[in-house]
């Protein structure tokens, strides 16, 4: 088969090159190789990770869009007409990794936040205290406080299990397989050092990460990989994964190619084997199915700590997280439609689900009508890029968020899409020991900290700037969110007033 | 609560009384009490090293087992609720009875034996231990079981199973005997093996073409097979009190994956070359 493909970059070698070769070991795509002692690019197979070009130390290298006169069709997008050939040349799925790259209409960015003036005092987070921790856990309807015969006061019921968060960020789920080992143990350690709750996705735990189990939130997914009682124990918290933004309604599969000894050891699998998702939990149908499994988690660890279910935001997700909630989750994370993916088919990733702005409010409001908002802790994910878009996501009604992609970016993800292929040349999404290295282990612990002690303070500066001193106020108060160019019907759903509105 | 003497299976040849189960047990009755409370009661006997509990009047409830981890023996009597043995690593359950759906829901290891017959997904992702059924299953058994290298999880089915049986399967071995098929010769349903890539499923006697998923293939049986037969049913008869020798001798179909990887031409990447 000819290939009509022209390749989507180019990588141009300036005057200032030294020769010295750092491009060509940086590159991981096969890109850069050394000949007659000067750097040659096989341009078709650069896909613009930037390793090349950050590393260079003479700054002599550019990677260019390469910029071939399509005739203009904004329909017909080059992208779209590659894809097509891609196609026709291999009858495959299209696969991609990260998130969805098309640009539909971000609400994040047409929600504005109201800020003291005169009336209401703003308050200095440098100087007074701030309230940021929150409590992960379902939360009862009423206290009933009993006096102790010596005149102290008690709860006169215990309460459910609670897990204290220093900041309401968590790091989102990537499973051993989409990241390798390195990265888990950086998301491990930082969360531990933040005082807040990582997530290590479907592919199970490994052993030498049991000792950040009080930092861990486990999965129980489809796959069941890696499932066992001791996984369940050693955790905070276990989440139940019915779906994933990025790709709502189907699973995954791990090609065995990347089942490493590592990972076969972690999914309790062989080596070499395939890993598939199934789309659906074989044992749940029905809401009652979802019970019955959140029950036998529950069963499974004493009812000693929170049991949460993530779903991905789709039409009916306000009902799907009430029947989450009513089938005994502690916690409920909704997944948006901007969600990561280690791989995904490039249809469902950019076609399927909806934005997280509408799936958050939405569900807020259903579990509001229904009386049993306080009965569940709802964590917000999918494509949270900054602490505006955090402080958004609670004002509509997130009691927490969760980020992967941004924590991924800390390490230097450069959004290239190429995480499928397994040759990330940041060694975040790849097997390959030596790729794998390049993730240096304090560093990185330093890096995603920053990040979450960053956004902490933007956090406290922005309560500050509302006037209210803890971000329980700051929780479902969309009256301090305005919209700017957003029609009415999404302004319904967002419960949010027009800017300029009283 | 009272200890009580009880026997169960059939002699193993040469075995003495005390490995043919055989043994003083606590006895709990589950009268009256809800499944949580009954659940700890058991895990405090099994945490005050009792070895083998037995559990009378069982009546529906949930997650008998699950979570369990160590030596307990169970014997229950009665009908045990959904999710029993489920995330089990290490205790014997026998059910004197029938039991529900969910039966060794993502088991490590232990053995389950139900002298009865038993419900759907029984064995959803077993990965390793066994569960024996005596009487008939439902549908999706053996549902997405797999290997672990060192533990491969068995289920022996004495009767017949319902459609989806092995849909997905990854590894371990499932073998159905059709023995309460009472002559309709149809001891597997519809769409056997459904995108199965690893394990080996064997059926007493002959499956039409039609019932097979896709994914399925037939192979022949070898002495290996034989002796693998063997080697599942042997301690299987001992506890139903059925004969292996004729069992194992008999004809049956052996199905294998199609392919070990399904899905390896399904995509093409967005990025780079092509």
């Amino acid at each position: 088969m000819r290939n009509y493909l022209l390749p989507d970059f180019l990588v141009q070698v300036g005057e200032g090159c030294s020769a010295c070769g750092r491009c060509a070991r940086e590159c991981s795509f096969g890109v850069i190789s050394m000949e007659s002692g000067r750097p040659v690019a096989r341009h078709s197979r650069c896909v613009a990770c930037a390793r090349c070009v950050t590393f260079c130390p003479t700054g002599a290298l550019r990677v260019v869009p390469n910029q071939v006169a399509h005739r203009h069709n904004p329909y017909w997008s080059v992208s779209l007409r590659h894809d097509l050939m891609r196609q026709a040349q291999t009858g495959g799925m299209l696969l991609a990794g990260a998130g969805n790259d098309l640009a539909y209409q971000s609400i994040w960015d047409h929600l504005l936040l109201d800020a003291s003036q005169v009336t209401n005092p703003s308050i200095d987070p440098l100087r007074e205290p701030m309230e940021v921790v929150t409590f992960l856990g379902a939360k009862p309807s009423a206290l009933q406080v009993e006096a102790r015969p010596e005149g102290t006061l008690r709860l006169a019921h215990p309460l459910p299990p609670q897990i204290r968060l220093e900041v309401p960020i968590l790091l989102g789920a990537m499973s051993l397989g989409a990241v390798n080992l390195n990265v888990h143990r950086i998301l491990a350690r930082a969360a531990q050092e933040t005082g807040t709750l990582w997530n290590c996705g479907e592919g199970g735990l490994h052993e030498e990460l049991y000792e950040f189990g009080p930092s861990t939130v486990v999965q129980v997914a489809s796959g069941r990989f890696g499932v066992h009682p001791r996984y369940l124990e050693r955790a905070a918290a276990v989440e139940i994964k019915m779906g994933q933004g990025a790709k709502p309604g189907i699973g995954g599969h791990l090609p065995g190619e990347k089942v490493t000894a590592e990972i076969a050891a972690t999914r309790m699998i062989p080596e070499g084997a395939d890993a598939l998702s199934p789309a659906p939990h074989h044992d749940i149908y029905s809401i009652e199915d979802l019970a019955q499994l959140v029950g036998a988690v529950k069963q499974a660890t004493g009812f000693a700590k929170p049991v949460g279910v993530k779903i991905a935001a789709v039409h009916h997700v306000a009902a799907i997280a009430s029947g989450a909630v009513r089938a005994g989750a502690d916690f409920v994370t909704v997944d948006g439609f901007r969600g990561g993916t280690g791989a995904a088919p490039k249809v469902v990733r950019n076609h399927m689900g909806i934005p997280l702005e509408l799936a958050l409010a939405a569900v807020d409001d259903r579990l509001r009508e229904e009386g049993i908002r306080n009965e569940v802790t709802l964590v917000a994910s999918g494509g949270i890029r900054s602490s505006g878009d955090m402080v958004k996501a609670l004002a509509l009604g997130a009691d927490a968020v969760a980020v992967g992609t941004a924590a991924l970016v800390s390490l230097g993800c450069t959004l290239c899409q190429a995480c499928h292929t397994g040759r990330c040349a940041w060694g975040l999404t790849t097997q390959d020991p030596k790729l794998a290295a390049r993730q240096d282990l304090e560093e990185g612990v330093e890096r995603v900290g920053n990040l979450i002690r960053a956004w902490a303070t933007e956090l406290r500066e922005v309560l500050g700037a509302l006037g209210i001193n803890a971000v329980e106020s700051l929780r479902g108060n969309r009256e301090r969110l305005r919209a700017v160019g957003l029609d009415a019907e999404t302004l319904a759903v967002l419960g949010v007033q027009a800017a300029g509105r009283e | 609560m009272q200890r009580h003497w009880l026997s169960l299976g059939c002699r193993r040849p040469g075995a003495s009384d005390a490995h043919q189960g055989g043994t003083t047990v606590l006895t709990v009755s589950a009268r009256g009490l809800d499944h949580v409370s009954l659940n700890r009661l058991l895990a405090e006997a099994a945490a005050a090293g009792e070895r083998a509990v037995r559990v009378t009047e069982v009546l529906g409830h949930r997650y008998i087992g699950t979570g369990l981890g160590g030596e307990l023996s169970l014997t229950l009597e009665g009908t045990p609720g959904e999710d029993l043995g489920a995330f089990m690593d290490g205790p014997t359950v026998r059910v004197l009875g029938n039991a529900q759906n969910a039966v060794g829901n993502t088991m490590n290891s232990g053995l389950i034996a139900i002298h009865g017959s038993a419900g759907d997904i029984l064995g959803h992702s077993l990965r390793g231990g066994r569960i024996w059924v005596r009487g008939d299953v439902g549908y999706r058994v053996g549902i997405h079981m797999k290997a672990q290298p060192g533990n491969g999880p068995a289920i022996v089915v004495g009767g017949a199973a319902g459609d989806f049986l092995g849909e997905y399967m990854a590894g371990g071995v499932l073998i159905v005997l059709g023995l309460t098929d009472q002559g309709r010769q149809r001891p597997v349903g519809n769409w056997l093996g459904t995108g199965m890539h690893g394990g080996t499923i064997y059926v007493r006697g002959s499956v039409p073409e039609h019932r097979l998923g896709k994914g399925a293939g037939r192979e022949e049986l070898t002495d290996a097979d034989r002796e693998e037969l063997r080697r599942h049913l042997e301690p299987y008869c001992w506890e139903f009190c059925l004969d292996p020798d004729s069992l194992v001798s008999d004809s049956y179909t052996k199905l294998v994956p199609l392919t070990y990887r399904p899905y390896g031409r399904l995509y093409v990447s967005t990025v780079g070359e092509c």
